[in-house]
This record gives C-alpha cells, sequence and structure tokens, in this order.
C-alpha cells in the first residue's frame, strides 16, 4: 500500500466518521430547524421570506437563552418548487436530524417531500401549500400548516350563505379557469354536503372577457336565485354586478379573494355596495404583524414578501410546542402543537387533528361606502 | 319556458349584435376594396373607448352637464380614432398595396399588437371604470324588465349609423367610388377615380364606426382595459364572415345571427357554450353557403 492509498483511506475513514458524529449528537448541541422551498428559481420569490421570518424568529429566542436551554440552528435548503428537487431536498434534512420543517412552500413539492419525512416523523409546518388532500387525507401525520386551504373559502361561503344569510336558493357562475371553477366548485361541494336546504338552481361558467354578460344575468334572473356565488377575478364580476344592477335585479353577490381588492370597487363604483367577499383575515391591526413587519424592514432594508407572516407564525408555533413538550421528541412536540395556542401575527393560533391551523383563515368581507368592511 | 324570457334574451342578443354589426361594418368594408383583413380594427374599437374616456375625465372636472359631456367626448373620440384609422393605412398598408396579400396581413396584426401594447405602456394595464354617460330617460311601463336603457340606446345608435352608411354608399359620389373601387380597382382608376382617395374614406368610415362601437359598449359595461378590442375584434369578424364579407347587408345579418345564437345559447342551453354553438353556425354555413349569408361567390383565377 502506497503513500497515497493510506491518505486516501484516512481521508474517506474521517469522513465517514464525522458524518457518523453528526448523526450521534442529536440530544446536545444547538436544536436543527430546517426552512425548505424554493429560494431559487421561478418561484424563489414565494420561498425566500420564510428563511427571512425563520431568522429573524431564531435569533431572536437565541438571544434570549434559547429553548431548553439550547441555542436553534436555522438550516435552509433548496427545493425550486420541483417534485423531484424537493425529495432530494427532504432526505438531506434528514440526513442533518433536524427536528422540524419550515416549509415547503409548493403544493406539489410539499407533497413528494411529505413521502419522506412521514416515514422519519419529522414534523412539516408549511407557511403556504393550500392542497387540502395534505391534511384532509389524513397520509400525512406530521403535517401541519399556517395558510387555510384551498377549500376554506367554499366552506366559509356555503356557511355564510346558509347560514349568516339563511337563502334558499342560489346561482354559482364561474370563469372556468383553475382559481375561479375550483372556488365555485369548492362551495357548491360544500353547499350540497353541509346544507341540503340550500338550492343551487344553476351552475354556470361564463365567457371570459364577452362585450355583454345580459343572456347569462337574464338566465339568474329567470332561475330565481337569491343570490350569485362567483368565482373567478374582479373584472367579470364587477361586469356581472354592474349588469344585474343595471337591469334592476338586486341579486346578492358573493365571492372570493379574487374579488377583495380595491380595483374592484374602483370599476364598479356604486354598484360594488353590499357586495360580499371572503378574503384572508386582516391582521394588520395586530401588533405582532407590526413588530415583525419592523424587524424586517431594520435587518434586510425592505418590507417582507409573500408569506412573511405564515412562515414567522409557524415557526413560533414549533419553537413553542418544543418549549411546551419539555423534548424534542416529535411525538411530544406534535401534541403540544395540537393542544397549545401560540400568539403570532396572525392572531393566536393551535392546530386541529388533521394539521389544519385554527384562528387561521378567511373572514366574509361586504363593500359598505366605497371600501371593503369586515364581518364579523 | 316564458315568452318574457325569449324577449329579454332575444334583446340581449340583438345588443350584442348591434355592437358585432358596428365592428363588422369596418372589417367588411375594407375587405371589399383592398382585401385586407385589417386585424388592427379591434383596436380601434378599444381606442375609440379610451380616448372617450380621458376626454370625459377631463370634461367632469369641468362640471358640464353630463349630455354636453357625452356629445363632446364622443365627438372628440370618434375624431380622433377615425384619423388613427386613416393614419394606419397610410403607414401600416399603403407602402405595402403592392405586395403580396400575405404581407399586409402580417403587417396588420403587427399593427393590432402595437396599438394593444402602446395603450398598456402608454396607459395602463388595469381596468378602468368607464363613466356612465348615457343619459337617464325612463322608458315606458311596459318594456322595463326586458330591455334596459343602455341597450336600447345601442340599437338606435347602431340603426341610425346603418341607415346614414347606407344613403352614404348608395347616393353619394364617394358612394359610388366606393363600389368601383370594390368592384375592380384598376378599371375605377382608369375611370379616373382617386382610388387612394377612396381607401382613406373607407378607413375612416370604417373607425369612424368601430369607435363608436367601443364607446357604447364600454359605457354599458361601464369597464375597459387596453386588451378588449381584441376579443370583440374577433367576433366581428367571424360575424363579418359569415354573413359574406365584402358585402355591407352580410356584415349586419350575420352579426345579427352571431349575436342571437350567443344570447340563445347562453339562455337556453349553457353560457359555456354560447362561443361553440356561435362557431357551429359559422361552420354550417360556410359549409353549405362558403360565400356567406349575403357574399357573392369569388372567380378565382388559378
Amino acid at each position: 500500500m502506497g503513500m497515497r492509498k493510506i491518505a486516501v483511506f484516512l481521508i474517506t475513514f474521517a469522513m465517514v466518521a464525522s458524518f457518523a458524529m453528526a448523526g450521534g449528537q442529536a440530544e446536545e448541541g444547538p436544536i436543527k430547524i430546517a426552512v425548505a422551498g424554493a429560494h431559487s428559481g421561478d418561484l424563489a420569490s414565494y420561498g425566500l421570506p420564510s428563511i427571512n421570518a425563520a431568522e429573524l424568529v431564531i435569533e431572536k429566542v437565541n438571544a434570549e437563552g434559547g429553548v431548553l436551554g439550547r441555542q436553534i440552528e436555522l438550516i435552509a435548503e433548496d427545493d425550486q418548487c420541483k417534485p423531484e428537487v424537493a425529495t432530494n431536498t427532504a432526505a438531506k434534512l434528514v440526513g442533518e436530524q433536524v427536528v422540524a420543517v419550515i416549509g415547503h412552500i409548493c403544493s406539489g413539492a410539499t407533497r413528494a417531500a411529505l413521502g419522506i419525512y412521514t416515514g422519519e416523523n419529522i414534523i412539516t409546518i408549511s407557511p403556504s401549500a393550500t392542497n387540502p388532500p395534505l391534511t384532509q387525507s389524513g397520509e400525512f401525520p406530521t403535517f401541519f400548516r399556517t395558510i387555510a386551504p384551498d377549500d376554506a373559502q367554499g366552506l366559509l361561503q356555503a356557511q355564510f350563505v346558509a347560514e349568516e344569510l339563511g337563502l334558499k336558493k342560489v346561482a354559482i357562475l364561474h370563469d372556468g379557469g383553475d382559481y375561479g371553477k375550483g372556488l365555485a366548485d369548492f362551495a357548491k361541494v360544500a353547499l350540497e354536503a353541509n346544507y341540503p336546504g340550500v338550492e343551487v338552481v344553476l351552475y354556470e361558467g361564463v365567457t371570459v372577457g364577452a362585450v355583454d354578460y345580459s343572456a347569462i344575468i337574464n338566465r339568474v334572473a329567470n332561475s330565481g336565485a337569491e343570490a350569485v356565488m362567483w368565482g373567478g377575478y374582479h373584472p367579470e364580476a364587477s361586469k356581472l354586478v354592474s349588469q344585474m344592477r343595471t337591469q334592476g335585479m338586486d341579486t346578492l353577490f358573493i365571492s372570493g379573494d379574487g374579488v377583495k381588492d380595491q380595483s374592484f370597487i374602483d370599476v364598479a363604483g356604486a354598484n360594488a355596495e353590499g357586495v360580499y367577499a371572503s378574503g384572508p383575515r386582516d391582521t394588520s391591526s395586530n401588533p405582532m404583524d407590526a413588530a415583525a413587519t419592523a424587524a424586517h424592514q431594520a435587518k434586510y432594508g425592505e418590507g417582507p414578501g409573500p408569506f412573511f407572516m405564515n412562515a414567522y407564525a409557524a415557526t413560533l408555533a414549533v419553537i413553542n410546542a418544543i418549549e411546551a413538550a419539555g423534548s424534542t421528541d416529535p411525538d411530544a412536540i406534535m401534541d403540544a402543537l395540537r393542544s397549545e395556542y401560540v400568539d403570532t401575527p396572525l392572531g393566536s393560533i393551535s392546530f386541529d387533528a388533521k394539521g389544519d391551523a385554527i384562528g387561521v383563515g378567511f373572514a366574509v368581507f361586504q363593500v359598505q361606502n366605497g371600501t371593503y368592511v369586515e364581518l364579523q | 319556458m316564458n315568452t318574457e324570457y325569449f324577449f329579454r334574451l332575444f334583446f340581449s342578443g340583438l345588443t350584442r349584435g348591434s355592437i358585432y354589426a358596428l365592428l363588422a361594418l369596418g372589417y367588411t368594408m375594407v375587405y371589399g376594396i383592398i382585401k385586407l383583413i385589417n386585424f388592427a380594427h379591434g383596436e380601434i374599437y378599444m381606442i375609440g373607448a379610451f380616448t372617450a374616456l380621458i376626454i370625459a375625465g377631463a370634461l367632469t372636472l369641468t362640471g358640464m352637464p353630463a349630455l354636453a359631456i357625452l356629445v363632446l367626448a364622443s365627438l372628440v373620440a370618434l375624431l380622433y380614432s377615425s384619423i388613427y384609422g386613416f393614419t394606419i393605412e397610410k403607414i401600416a398598408y399603403k407602402p405595402l398595396r403592392k405586395a403580396p396579400r400575405l404581407s399586409v396581413l402580417i403587417s396588420a396584426i403587427g399593427m393590432s399588437m402595437f396599438l394593444q401594447n402602446y395603450v398598456l405602456l402608454a396607459q395602463t394595464s388595469n381596468f378602468l371604470p368607464f363613466p356612465q354617460l348615457l343619459p337617464d330617460i325612463t322608458l315606458p311601463e311596459s318594456w322595463q324588465g326586458i330591455v334596459t336603457l343602455p341597450q336600447f340606446f345601442i340599437f338606435v345608435a347602431t340603426a341610425i349609423v346603418m341607415v346614414i352608411l347606407t344613403l352614404l354608399i348608395k347616393f353619394t359620389r364617394m358612394g359610388k367610388s366606393m363600389r368601383a373601387t370594390s368592384q375592380d380597382r384598376t378599371m375605377a382608376m382608369l375611370s379616373g377615380i382617386n382610388v387612394n382617395r377612396v381607401i382613406s374614406y373607407t378607413f375612416l368610415i370604417g373607425s369612424f364606426t368601430a369607435a363608436l362601437g367601443g364607446i357604447l359598449i364600454s359605457s354599458y359595461t361601464g369597464q375597459i382595459n387596453y386588451f378588449i378590442g381584441f376579443l370583440a375584434g374577433i367576433k366581428a369578424f367571424v360575424a363579418a364572415v359569415l354573413g359574406g364579407i365584402g358585402s355591407i347587408p352580410g356584415a349586419v345579418l350575420g352579426s345579427m345571427v352571431l349575436g342571437m345564437a350567443e344570447s340563445y345559447a347562453a339562455g337556453y342551453v349553457s353560457s359555456v357554450y354560447e362561443d361553440v354553438f356561435a362557431f357551429i353556425i359559422l361552420v354550417l354555413i360556410l359549409i353549405f353557403k362558403p360565400s356567406g349569408l349575403l357574399g357573392k361567390p369569388e372567380t378565382q383565377k388559378v
């Protein structure tokens, strides 16, 4: 054996040994929390704010002495929002022996990564993956999220129409797009499943950009619907509402976050009055929201990006749960996530048995005097 | 179903048909004279609406009565858009008069994209509210619930334009020259007709009607953006082909058929299928009458 071969052998041995040592230090040293998601590529703007959020929270916690007497170490891993990359990202984080993952960002990549985390019992809290089955299927018991799933708006709208407004007949219209038809379908399913007393008298797609909607509006009038539930964006919504009002119809109009936008009111003007729209709860009056924004401004020199508050809340929830559990045992932490309420910029939140956040979600707004007002 | 519903759908169809007709006229006239499908025509519709919005916005600040604003803004917008149409022809089509027809067609598509993006950059990509300019007159009791006032205005304005246009083409010297040019350009030139002037007039008139359509429909729907001309333009083009491209009564008839088909399809079948029905009718008519409802068969030299 020449000197070279011995050197190579020693180096290889040293590297393997260092891995083995890294594997053995889970109960001591820093607690590792990972942030995974799109940190490069087209969707990086959705993923990078969650790194900032975790950094800010962890810096603050470490400065105050850490959690369980240990410091927290942040590990950021990129998945580019690609499911095939996300599985590698997940495997790498498993190797790092992280306690929890804040992420991933995109629903597809999250699903792919969960296949690995679930087997390793690693807690995953996504700030942005809204695909309903991630929690509802029950396939991923270690998965939580600090954002409401896609069907939450449909459920809320159905509940609002049936319980608050007490309507019996509604027409559901949509623009045929992924978002619009998706929202309309969720609302329809929610109505049919939970409120058999409400009849969907019309379910129709409309042509986006058509010069005139009077034919479909006549159809709504003829169907005897008390309200139109619209799945789509605000340009068509304002055309539909304006033409209904011009025809002298006072049919109620209920829509989602695609319409909960000031430009809807600007375009529809007086016709927008009384229109209902569901949208994310307004958290800007929460002092923690303001403080987090200010901290971000101070550290990074700009305002926070998308899903920042959701990631901030997720990091707080994990750290709080570790503290409450008194250990880094995943099952104990998950129990704490489900039982403990934690104050976050999104409000005081906890998680239900399936992993969806309680206290995060949508509210119904109504246009009153030219602005959206949150209804209680 | 009940008759009132049937009539409401009828008037919906008539509204759409009227708007398509105002646009289709421009397509068909230009095609009749220089055998060009002017794809930038829908953009004139959009520019007409934008100009009217800008002028009306400025005039509202002066506190003028609504009717005066409507008349003034429309006049300025119609004039401005007509000049736009005229200029487009001079810049994009006239230098290509002797070029193959395909080159002119590409030039027209380019012009359409240019104008859309120009308005996008110069104005905004957002939807803008368009003021309700039409005067507030109460319709007779029995009409209410069947036809709305803006719809009524659209029919009346369209009908007036159609009558004036027919008179213009039938009885004036320019109308005669236009018909002559459309029949045989070389022969018209030989008999002393200034063909360039005829073409310019055609673009002026076509742009005028398109801009009128733009103002009326925007006032009806209450919103505009830089892209509204595209879809309306395509539909009007289909209407012109349906009626027989090159024929003026054909354009009006084709537009009405298309508008009615869409309205009844949306009303009785499903609004998702309104385009499907419109295009099924187009296919059927072109199978049995390839030159369109009122078009004359064109003999092509092979």
